[in-house]
């Protein structure tokens, strides 16, 4: 039978800056790469990747510090929110994953130095500012393109080693 | 929404075990902090362990807390420790060198 994966396949989905959707886009792309067949840590290397991501869209792109907390009333600035849209694009071209996290925020002035370990702009609110060193901990690459006023777009991509499979998958 | 955790914590004289989430991302991460600073504040801890049994997610929110509270307890004259690191918890734990400021149980 023949095993070697090239499939290619897109996903595209869009959703509120707030935090309670992390955990939604980290089971959006665990679904989304199922079909590659990875190991538990494959996995958890993706979903903490784009973890990172979108928290940073959250926080930094869009300056969302404080959601909501549970049992509190909705706020007037919940209408303003949902103006704001974290941007998530899959793409899987055979073992390769390609993960796009976009945002129409602040957008970064430095992306070198935003990329440092322990770089950050909220040393108050406890940010570790450990993103982007861990999204290039977990990821085989990581880019960062962004524009001040405009956003940020990072894309990330791995390659899925196909648990029990031995075929050569890159392209 | 589904409730992400339940809340589960024990007090033994002036050391807290505090059984953290199962998911510890920036979106817990926030009331976390406000929870576990309360009950420091409020029981006079010196002593706070971690107990991550339950996670099976952490990102770097959850080092942000871990390193947050360490300062608060270091303030305070207490200590900070972390038990039942799952693999992933401690690959994490690792990546950020956070076991050189919280000590790590062993089981």
């Amino acid at each position: 039978m023949e095993r070697k994966n090239r499939l290619k396949n897109h996903a595209k989905v869009s959703f509120d800056a707030r935090s309670m959707n992390e955990g939604f886009a980290r089971m959006v792309v665990m679904g989304f790469m199922m079909d590659m067949n990875p190991t538990m840590d494959e996995l958890q290397d993706v979903k903490t990747a784009v973890s990172e991501a979108v928290t940073n869209a959250i926080i930094h792109g869009y300056g969302v510090s404080d959601d909501f907390v549970c049992g509190e009333t909705e706020s007037s600035q919940e209408d303003e929110k949902t103006n704001h849209q974290v941007e998530m694009t899959c793409i899987q071209e055979g073992q390769k994953l390609t993960v796009i996290i976009k945002d129409q925020g602040v957008g970064i002035n430095d992306v070198e130095e935003a990329r440092q370990p322990f770089f950050t702009t909220m040393p108050e609110k406890e940010r570790s500012g450990m993103g982007f060193a861990f999204m290039e901990t977990f990821m085989d690459e990581v880019e960062v393109c962004s524009k001040v006023g405009v956003g940020t777009q990072v894309t990330m991509t791995k390659y899925i080693k196909a648990e029990g499979k031995e075929e050569e998958c890159e392209q | 929404m589904e409730k992400q955790y339940e809340k589960k914590y024990e007090v033994r004289g002036q050391a807290l075990i505090y059984q953290m989430p199962k998911e510890l991302d920036h979106h817990v991460a926030q009331q976390l902090c406000r929870e576990l600073d309360m009950l420091v504040e409020t029981f006079a801890l010196k002593e706070l362990e971690l107990d991550f049994e339950k996670t099976e997610f952490m990102d770097s929110s959850g080092i942000g807390v871990i390193i947050g509270r360490s300062k608060t307890m270091q303030f305070r004259g207490g200590r900070i420790s972390a038990s039942h690191l799952s693999r992933r918890v401690g690959m994490i734990f690792q990546a950020a060198g956070l076991q050189r400021i919280v000590e790590v149980k062993e089981d």
